[in-house]
């Protein structure tokens, strides 16, 4: 196990920026979700519904992808399809407010400071088996960010895990989208070279000040411009011409008027004040704070500010800004008001995000239905769309986990996963199918043993031994340590 | 021989009194943690049961059993008592900031490292020491070439020395438990792709070419224990003229005398068959480290003894067509077909997560008290250290912890934790700095 869960995921940031390496797709395990039925009862269950407290043996009335009714022997018309969850519990589905999956490796657009150009939305790869195994963790929204690699990042896109369906399918219909920022030594490229290339300006956290202010500064005589041209065109005035479009600065004047979300990407507690200190001379709005992970420092001025924190549970000590990182983080900025949620940036992280939520129980003493919230309703407001999900509440969409176990352990296991009140994981289907798949794999296997190869290799004896010595790109390359942390993702 | 004295008047004064008053007012003891309920691993749990310490040791577990005058009382009532967790690989106290490359002394260059020791670089004073001691953890595994951030791009075929720890200590010497716990052998992988730094882009190989090279390495690691093999012979008549020392082989010596097991890092089938293939055949002991595939070849792990330390059950399964649980899964299918497991975190700062680990096996198949044993006694078995650790019962060392709940369990907090018979603090950097920052006044706007 040379390769651990950390060093695995900074490896794919690795191979995403610089080399756009696409994997070659197999048809993955998993199925596509049952058609959806417009009456769903879950019955006799906990609900966990983190608005209103718990409630035992409890019914959830799901119609037409809806949350219907919320209560104790709720009636279920003839048609309904009923799920018994006795001894289960029922909870929001989680939301993941810092994700990678789903994008085919195209993590950085690492090449210039400010790369606002592009867009995370026009590389979503529906087929990616991270969605799947996300949604067996119990997430139903995601939200897709670029990489860490410059000041000013990709545009961004919140998705549900609607594993199966096409990737035109997956945006969250009505979200408001975002644009990744990053602070610290990843924008500042500290941890990662190039071999012959030339330093990229900044290459200090002064230099990612003055990127920002540049860039904002940039941005905000375009609107001007266009503000100018457009009042004039209504007020009638003929034969103007438009500004020159910059498909840079477009986004950039988006998060000005408030249309467009700033994730960004953070570490140190000076790092954060500084871009709350821009954005204010801006006058833009900070709306996440991701990582943020010595945002405890200073968690009285993120709240000051309205902002939101996503952080991790108990990651430490992988870099020098991550040294002073506290498993209390969460904790502590909770008690300070600061809407605090906790993400994975990482799809094996994202299939366990109710365990990293539970151990804020531990660290800092929060309480069970606080944890909670930090992997529903906090990153539903943190991503604007707590009207939508995040909670059990009638007129909600029907985006809900039934676990075995209080999720707030260690030994929960996911059984169902709805989405828009629709079953798209099943455990019990899951395990059923497995059978059925690795028959059609070996059959498969014969099937191109069988075709004639023009060099035969000596030593190879099943077909199988071959595919478990092949290297799949997010495990090679393994550069050495001066280029890790270009994945930035983290 | 003062210590012995003192024991075997001891035992004398057992012999003369009998076995029940033995365990009444005349055991001396520094500590008795009492009204505890007691999951010894070496029987069913205890209900209200006391464990007293004395000179590093458990002198008495137990229901029944009177407190010696002098003894610290630690009233447990509602906790529990466990052995200390024991992490099989970690990069303890070898590695404090990941990225950065001067406070990182993991792997050395070079293909054959066998004289290289992890105790030579442990830093005593690492942050990263009480933050898994929080976390119930008593002892560790540090393994050179055992990944890590700056694994990357290495071609070890021996690795060095992985040395047995307890996590307290002013210095390696109190620290050290078995300085010569394995030598790590990180088993060539055939690679189609390699990484190219000149033109920074990954080339693609043809499958012979990167098997010809897979070969050609585990032909050089073959040849490496034959002239050890030799050298051991050579050794035997150190006399002789032809006999040159070699600090390098000299180390290889246990290692091919079958006393130091080899500590195999192998995730893939095809490695984990021919590195059990290749150490049974050189006779050679192995405990395989990663194992993400271990469950293709179970039977051949069984069959040969082979004990397994698993990498972390939350990771992703190696491939895309695995089932999502696949690692989660593993471990009970493992222990099932009659392989020994063990858990371990494979790194440093992700240490505290070890107890998560099993518990997701646990929730997965693997019965709970297997999960336990997992990180506890089966370790100590593998590296020969159960005599001394793993289990609670008298005479063995005294790392204990005393815990509020199930200590796999995220939300579980260790409340008390005894290394070598020492009540050890669990505080730590983090906790000093939540301290100060929860009493940080509020901020004036």
């Amino acid at each position: 196990m040379k390769i651990t869960a950390k060093t695995c995921w900074l490896l794919a940031g690795v191979c995403a920026a610089s080399l756009s390496v696409s994997p070659a797709k197999e048809k993955s395990a998993g199925f596509a979700a049952d058609a959806p039925s417009p009456v769903i009862l879950i019955r006799n269950a906990t609900i966990l519904t983190v608005s209103h407290g718990t409630i035992d043996k409890g019914d959830v009335l799901i119609r037409n992808g809806k949350i219907a009714a919320i209560g104790g022997n709720l009636k279920a018309p003839d048609d309904a399809q009923v799920i018994d969850g006795t001894g289960q519990f029922v909870s929001p589905g989680i939301i993941d407010c810092h994700s990678h999956i789903a994008i085919d490796g195209n993590v950085n657009e690492g090449s210039v400071s400010v790369s606002s150009m592009v867009n995370i939305a026009d590389v979503i790869d529906s087929d990616d088996i991270s969605i799947y195994r996300d949604l067996a963790g119990g997430v139903t929204t995601a939200n897709i960010l670029h990489g860490s690699a410059n000041p000013i990042g990709g545009q961004t896109i919140v998705i549900k895990l609607r594993w199966g369906q096409p990737a035109s399918r997956l945006p969250f219909e009505g979200a408001l989208p975002g644009i990744k920022f990053a602070l610290g030594e990843n924008p500042k490229r500290s941890n990662f070279r190039v071999p012959g290339a030339q330093e990229r300006y900044p290459a200090t956290r002064m230099g990612v000040e003055e990127t920002i202010r540049a860039a904002f500064t940039e941005a905000r005589d375009y609107k001007k411009a266009w503000d100018e041209y457009n009042k004039r065109l209504a007020a009638g005035e003929k034969n103007l011409i438009p500004p020159r479009r910059d498909l840079k600065l477009d986004p950039l004047v988006e998060v000005l008027e408030g249309k467009r979300y700033v994730h960004a990407h953070c570490y140190r507690e000076d790092e954060i004040l500084m871009l709350l200190r821009v954005a204010k001379e801006f006058g833009f709005h900070v709306q996440t704070l991701q990582h943020v992970l010595e945002g405890y420092k200073v968690a009285d001025e993120i709240a000051a500010a309205g902002t939101g924190a996503s952080t991790f549970s108990d990651w430490w000590a992988y870099k020098v800004e991550a040294y002073d990182a506290i498993p209390y983080n969460a904790a502590l900025m909770t008690q300070r008001g600061v809407i605090v949620s906790i993400n994975s940036d990482d799809a094996a992280e994202a299939t366990h995000l109710n365990q990293e939520a539970a151990k804020s129980m531990l660290y800092g003493r929060m309480s069970h239905d606080e944890a909670l919230k930090m992997v529903t309703i906090n990153p539903a407001i943190q991503l604007g769309i707590d009207k939508r999900v995040g909670s059990i509440d009638v007129g909600k969409d029907a985006d809900l986990v039934i676990y075995n176990h209080d999720p707030l352990s260690a030994y929960a296991v996911v059984q169902k996963t709805l989405i828009d009140g629709r079953v798209y994981f099943d455990r019990e289907k899951d395990i059923a199918s497995r059978p059925a798949l690795e028959k059609e794999k070996k059959e498969l296997e014969e099937k191109l043993a069988k075709k004639p190869e023009p060099e035969k290799k000596a030593g190879e004896k099943k077909p199988e031994e071959k595919k478990t010595g092949e290297k799949k790109p997010e495990d090679k390359p393994k550069p050495p340590q001066a280029q890790l942390g270009q994945g930035g993702a983290q | 021989m003062i210590r012995l004295r003192r024991v075997l008047g001891r035992l004398l004064f057992v012999a003369i009194l009998g076995s029940t008053t033995a365990l009444n007012a005349q055991t001396a003891a520094e500590y008795a943690i009492t009204h505890a309920k007691i999951f010894t691993l070496a029987g069913p749990p205890i209900e209200d049961g006391t464990v007293l310490i004395h000179d590093g040791k458990v002198a008495a577990v137990g229901s029944g059993i009177a407190i010696p005058a002098g003894a610290q009382v630690i009233d447990a009532k509602g906790l529990q008592v466990y052995p200390g967790l024991f992490d099989a690989v970690t990069q303890m106290g070898l590695s404090e900031v990941g990225a950065v490359r001067a406070t990182v002394d993991t792997t050395e260059t070079g293909a054959f490292n066998p004289d290289v020791v992890a105790a030579t670089a442990i830093l005593p004073s690492s942050a990263h020491i009480p933050v898994t001691r929080a976390a119930g953890i008593t002892e560790v595994i540090a393994a050179p070439a055992s990944g890590g951030f700056d694994s990357g791009g290495v071609t070890n075929l021996v690795g060095g020395q992985a040395s047995a720890i307890y996590l307290a200590g002013w210095t390696i010497d109190d620290m050290v438990m078995k300085k010569h716990a394995a030598l790590v052998v990180d088993w060539p992988e055939v690679e189609t792709r390699s990484f190219d730094f000149n033109t920074f882009s990954v080339k693609e190989k043809p499958f012979p070419e990167g098997k010809k090279e897979y070969d050609k390495q585990v032909n050089q690691l073959a040849d490496y224990m034959e002239q050890a093999r030799h050298y051991a012979q050579a050794m035997q008549n150190p006399g002789s003229v032809n006999f040159q020392r070699d600090v390098k082989l000299e180390a290889m010596v246990p290692v091919v005398r079958g006393e130091v097991p080899l500590l195999v890092f192998a995730d893939t089938a095809r490695q984990i068959r021919d590195s059990v293939e290749f150490c049974d055949k050189q006779k050679l002991k192995m405990i395989l480290a990663g194992g993400a595939e271990a469950w293709k070849v179970k039977d051949l792990l069984r069959s040969k003894s082979v004990p397994v330390i698993l990498g972390p059950t939350l990771a992703a399964p190696p491939d895309e067509d695995d089932a999502y649980d696949r690692l989660m899964t593993q471990p009970e299918e493992l222990r099932a077909a009659g392989v020994k497991i063990a858990f371990a975190s494979f790194d440093n700062s992700f240490a505290r997560r070890l107890g998560q680990q099993a518990a997701n096996a646990v929730a997965h198949g693997l019965p709970y008290d297997e999960g336990l044993k997992a990180v506890t006694l089966y370790p100590a078995q593998m590296f020969g250290l159960d005599a001394q650790l793993g289990t609670v019962e008298t005479g063995k060392i005294a790392n204990l912890i005393v815990t509020n709940g199930d200590p796999l369990e995220v939300s579980t907090e260790v409340r008390y934790l005894f290394i070598k018979g020492k009540l050890t603090s669990t505080d730590n950097k983090q906790k000093e700095l939540y301290e100060k920052y929860r009493n940080r006044p509020k901020a004036s706007r």
